[in-house]
């Protein structure tokens, strides 16, 4: 990955299920304040979060769980958030973009949180490594 | 934002089933709400009123089920799954998904029922 995280960022390290998003959710949300950003930005962070994790729990850990990394930091007014699993590797071009025309009838249910996370994130960097995935995001002037 | 678990109060009514749904619906509490509204279908009930005033998180795996039941309530003509009163946030949600304009909303839960 060309972007490490600082030593200073917020880390927390947490077991991929379910049950696990209130947690991560209250450690993103409690970063998203410290770092400076207000509640407008946090619930659209927390968003793209959520879709992200729940990717991993059901796709890089197939619903079995697995060691999860969390780090988040601000450099300049750019928010930054880093996650690292150790699951099977993502490759988003395999996920169809979803389908935003058909009717409700057809509409097919897939796709969504990728979209998602690319649409509220200004950058959206997956990588795969013998240390697993890594997916960095970031949201360009965050604060201020 | 953060302690504001799922809760479901569904009123089943003459004309159709009332839900009012009240915090957050994401990738953990959504099988809570597809499980409740799949009840009501199983009964042979496909007119549903979903008022998400209160909802203050919705992801992904939230329109997924709405998507679902909503499928499911317009086969065959047999029903429909109206929403209500969604706040700001959720209609933004809604927009962000290309969702808005497919579900048939209603300014209130009272203009909803009524519609069925």
């Amino acid at each position: 990955m060309s972007v490490d995280a600082p030593a200073s960022a917020h880390h927390l390290h947490i077991t991929a299920t379910p049950a696990a998003l209130s947690t991560i959710r209250t450690f993103t949300e409690g970063c998203c304040h410290a770092l400076g950003l207000d509640d407008e930005q946090t619930f659209w962070i927390l968003l793209a979060v959520e879709e992200a994790i729940t990717n991993i729990i059901e796709h890089a850990y197939a619903g079995r769980g697995g060691e999860l990394d969390i780090r988040c930091w601000r450099a300049d007014d750019d928010f930054y958030i880093l996650l690292h699993d150790h699951g099977r590797p993502f490759a988003p071009e395999t996920v169809a973009p979803p389908d935003l025309e058909s009717p409700l009838e057809t509409r097919s249910v897939g796709g969504l949180g990728l979209y998602f996370m690319r649409k509220l994130m200004d950058e959206v960097r997956f990588s795969f490594d013998a240390e697993g995935n890594h997916l960095l995001m970031v949201k360009r002037h965050a604060v201020g | 934002m953060s302690n504001d678990s799922l809760t479901i109060e569904h009123q089943p009514l003459k004309r159709c089933d009332l839900f009012r749904i009240r915090g957050r619906v994401d990738g953990e509490t959504a099988p809570r709400l597809e499980q409740a509204l799949r009840r009501v279908l199983e009964n042979g009930r496909y007119k549903l009123v979903l008022n998400l005033a209160e909802v203050t998180f919705l992801s992904s795996a939230g329109l997924r089920v709405l998507i679902t039941i909503a499928k499911e309530c317009r086969r065959f003509n047999r029903g429909n799954l109206y929403l209500a009163a969604p706040n700001q946030r959720v209609q933004q949600v809604l927009e962000l998904a290309g969702l808005d304009e497919l579900f048939k909303t209603f300014p209130t839960e009272v203009e909803a029922v009524g519609n069925f």
